[in-house]
């Protein structure tokens, strides 16, 4: 059944507020989510001030200056630094983004920053997407053929190529299974925006030969039909995609091929 | 709590190899509602606020009483599906099953009593 409120542990109480830096002119102030499983207490938000004349003008790095500087216990996944990677998703002034691609001017006033909404939290600002990546791996994301030959390269037109453009810049942040009603409330067994847009990328890929497999396995009123088409992972995706639009076309596939 | 492996959570039962039928009829009911609910407000609204014997006349000519029976019939069969969605959505457990049959039960009735009621003015 949806829970409508947190458990009495999950509640968010106020934390420590950080002092503003030195002679600090340009100051910025930021809410941010922590919480600790070794501690036994609550999350609680933090505040910390940074100064914003010695800080880049990412989101991320402000979380590197905060750990760097005021606060090295705060915990945030980061590692490429230019939106390819996928790991600094979060949820940044109640949108999931990436932190390395989000600007600091994006924010109207105080920075609120929550780890991604609705997943289990392991630590500050890092989700557990262990279910996440199993659901990936269960669309088959790779190549499936059945023919043994060519034996190396398999050609595709450009036509067919084009029909990956859109699909394949998915970085698997999350961002947008994380920001679906539906996965907040079926996630164990709908498989979410993201493992579906991958799903249409080997189905619509002119070299697969596991189309009908593929179909066979989505087609199950949880794990696709889960969709209703609430469009609020093709608004918050930070790569700019349509999963929405990916889901629909299977949709279409899936009616086509019967009717 | 079970030692399930990831991948055996992510898989659960497999694909139930249905869902399809129902997101295809769900289509088609929202396209046949698109044209007759407009001719079932223009029916319907063309007589409002009228006496029962102008109303009981009205609705004994074929055009007015099949529009109605049919946007009851199809409206209904709309609602039973659409609920249905929403019951599986934020209803778990054995409740799931007892709110999509007691949902069934109250639109058949419905468009039942609906359907009883225009044969009554028609006939």
């Amino acid at each position: 059944m949806v829970e409508l409120t947190l458990p009495k542990n999950s509640r968010i109480q106020t934390g420590k507020t950080w002092p503003k830096p030195e002679g600090a002119k340009n100051v910025r102030k930021f809410k941010i989510y922590r919480w600790n499983p070794d501690d036994g207490k609550n999350p609680q938000v933090d505040t910390y001030f940074v100064d914003m004349d010695t800080c880049g003008p990412m989101i991320l790095d402000a979380l590197i200056k905060i750990k760097n500087e005021i606060d090295p216990t705060l915990t945030f996944r980061r590692s490429c630094r230019e939106g390819i990677c996928g790991s600094c998703a979060m949820n940044i002034g109640g949108i999931n983004t990436l932190a390395c691609i989000y600007g600091m001017d994006e924010v109207k006033g105080d920075v609120a920053i929550y780890p991604l909404p609705h997943m289990p939290v392991i630590k500050d600002l890092i989700p557990d997407l262990t279910h996440f990546y199993a659901q990936h791996a269960s669309i088959m994301p790779w190549l499936e053929t059945k023919t043994n030959r060519p034996a190396k390269e398999w050609k595709q037109s450009i036509e067919s190529r084009e029909k990956l453009d859109g699909l394949y810049e998915c970085v698997m942040c999350a961002c947008c299974s994380t920001s679906c009603p539906s996965y907040w409330w079926n996630g164990d067994r709908y498989l979410g925006p993201a493992a579906l847009l991958h799903a249409y990328r080997w189905i619509v890929d002119s070299r697969d030969e596991a189309t009908g497999e593929r179909l066979d396995e989505l087609e199950d009123p949880f794990k696709l039909y889960r969709c209703h088409t609430i469009m609020n992972c093709a608004k918050t995706c930070p790569k700019g995609l349509n999963p929405a639009k990916a889901i629909a076309e299977i949709k279409k596939l899936m009616v086509e091929r019967r009717v | 709590m079970a030692y399930l492996t990831d991948r055996k959570r992510a898989t659960g039962w497999g694909s139930a190899k249905s869902g399809t039928q129902h997101h295809w009829s769900m289509t088609i009911s929202a396209v046949a509602l698109l044209i007759l609910i407009p001719l079932f407000i223009f029916t319907f609204g063309s007589i409002l606020g009228s006496s029962y014997e102008e109303v009981s006349a009205y609705y004994s000519r074929p055009f007015p009483a099949i529009v109605a029976a049919l946007t009851i019939l199809v409206s209904f069969k709309h609602f039973n599906s659409g609920f249905q969605i929403l019951i599986e959505d934020y209803v778990h457990g054995p409740m799931e099953k007892v709110c999509i049959i007691g949902m069934t039960i109250i639109s058949y009735g419905a468009a039942a009593t609906g359907l009883f009621a225009i044969a009554k003015l028609a006939l």
